[in-house]
């Protein structure tokens, strides 16, 4: 449900690259509070749909609109960071700007990666370094979480265990999120709403209308919708206790 | 004690090493090493050119190396020839006319050709020391104004650009440190051994440090040790002077693979 007031917004957002559209007609908003999960196979053009939003690229028809309130904690996708260039995490937190120093502590804390601050960057697992990001862009106090495959080169617990922390950021800060992500393995139980896209939006709506969706199975094939589905009924388990997926605070049930 | 040609050359060889040397953790971040080399072979058609409009060799070597690097900049967005192949081809062919122009011009500069190539730092005059220490001044400000942006911008470029760094703002003004760094160390180490200066103790100073500042610092010190030691070197062993500064950063990089294994033991 694209609200009132969305954060950010692209309205017929079209990318052209060597003579063909790499992303076409993308209407797409995220409001504050929302949490959007952008989906689609490799290649459908969602990292390029993240850098229109951002403003890093600029689309060739359409429009993309920032709220006057929204500010931005940006995770890109797949970082590697050359080891040439000497890194600390500290160092890392405050790249682009000067914090004070228990602001970074505090940052760190919250994704539960406080004890790294004086670590070396290049001495990070993919999930240490995935929360360390993510603790940068929550230093910026941002209303508006983008978050580019942010479970990637993490493994199955840690991924589950990241879904849980971001669910719990959320929870806490009641900022908007969007999120890619590749597959719907996990899509987060407190994702309001599935936008899927391959090149153009596809399907839209909540976890559970996507999965069901026609477009939805021919992009990801029967074996994905069967896994959805499998979380879906998995999730059912824990709402003969309550009533609703939604029942549950944001997050806490990621694991499935 | 400027009077003494030994200690302006001492004087000389520091001012351009401690300012090329953060320059150059820069140049090696960006892997652009072959860069640097391409914009310092162009400051020979510079002394050309430079020569034969009179505007003074310092904004010769400028001009041009500042447009080498433009037209890699366009010539690159064409994508039809790879970085590394535009490079050489830019490289050699802007060296090699600037030989030609240079014996065309009929200049005086001809027969100072070894200078230009391997420098000539005995013979720096105290205005050469004033644009040297000036200039130099100039671009390590410039460079500490514009440090952090660099730095991210080296890392990770979109994650720059969305936390509201002017990423390519930065980049041609690196463009322009560079081109600075080539017109004011020419002199020194000449335009075949100039980005040395900036490159090798950036590369020693790599394992001696754990943030970009501190390499940047390790790196001036590095620089500066190269350019006394070398210089003494080369007076005791009567060798010349550009390569002798050169061949003592490269011993101090091979001693910094020793060191780093043992300063980490003891951290």
């Amino acid at each position: 449900m694209p609200g009132a007031n969305p954060l950010i917004e692209a309205r017929g957002a079209g990318v052209r690259r060597g003579g063909r559209w790499i992303l076409h007609d993308v209407d797409l908003a995220v409001a504050a509070g929302e949490v959007v999960t952008l989906i689609g196979p490799n290649g459908a053009g969602k990292t390029t749909l993240v850098r229109v939003l951002l403003g890093l690229l600029k689309p060739d028809t359409g429009t993309v609109r920032r709220g006057a309130t929204a500010s931005i904690g940006y995770v890109p996708q797949r970082v590697h960071f050359d080891p040439t260039l000497p890194l600390t995490v500290e160092r890392l937190m405050i790249l682009t700007g000067r914090r004070p120093s228990e602001a970074v502590a505090e940052a760190l804390e919250e994704t539960a990666v406080g004890h790294l601050l004086g670590a070396r960057v290049s001495d990070l697992s993919g999930g240490e370094l995935q929360r360390v990001l993510l603790a940068r862009a929550l230093l910026r106090l941002p209303n508006l979480l983008i978050l580019d495959e942010p479970v990637q080169g993490v493994d199955h617990i840690g991924e589950a265990e990241l879904y849980r922390l971001i669910g719990g950021i959320v929870e806490r800060r009641g900022s908007g999120v969007l999120m890619v992500s590749h597959d719907l393995h996990i899509v987060m139980a407190a994702t309001d709403r599935v936008v899927c896209i391959n090149r153009h939006v596809c399907c839209t709506g909540a976890p559970e209308e996507v999965v069901g969706h026609e477009e939805f199975r021919r992009l990801f094939g029967p074996n994905a919708a069967a896994a959805a589905v499998y979380r879906h009924t998995h999730d059912h388990v824990h709402d003969l206790a309550g009533e609703v997926a939604r029942a549950h605070p944001r997050g806490s049930d990621v694991a499935g | 004690m400027l009077d003494d040609f030994f200690s302006r050359a001492l004087l000389a060889a520091v001012g351009v090493a401690c300012v090329a040397a953060p320059v150059g953790c820069i140049l090696l971040w960006r892997r652009m090493a072959y860069f640097g080399d391409t914009m310092a072979h162009s400051a020979l058609l510079g002394v050309a050119i430079g020569a034969v409009l009179g505007i003074g060799l310092g904004f010769g070597v400028f001009g041009v190396a500042v447009t080498v690097a433009l037209a890699l900049v366009v010539l690159e967005r064409t994508g039809r020839l790879a970085t590394d192949a535009l490079l050489g081809v830019l490289s050699h062919s802007t060296l090699a006319l600037g030989l030609v122009v240079l014996a065309l011009s009929a200049s005086g500069y001809r027969h100072d050709l070894i200078g230009f190539l391997f420098g000539d730092v005995l013979a720096v005059t105290v205005g050469d020391l004033a644009v040297i220490w000036g200039g130099g001044a100039i671009c390590l400000a410039v460079l500490a104004a514009c440090w952090r942006g660099l730095v991210a911008a080296t890392l990770h470029e979109d994650l720059a650009r969305a936390e509201g760094v002017p990423v390519f703002r930065l980049q041609m003004l690196y463009v322009v440190l560079m081109a600075a760094i080539v017109a004011v160390g020419m002199k020194v180490v000449g335009v075949l051994l100039i980005v040395a200066l900036a490159i090798i103790p950036a590369a020693a100073a790599r394992a001696l440090s754990r943030t970009p500042e501190q390499m940047a610092v390790v790196a001036s010190a590095i620089g500066v040790a190269s350019g006394v030691i070398g210089l003494f070197g080369s007076l005791w062993l009567d060798t010349p002077s550009g390569p002798s500064i050169v061949v003592a950063a490269m011993i101090l990089f091979l001693a910094s693979f020793a060191v780093g294994p043992i300063a980490r033991a003891f951290r």
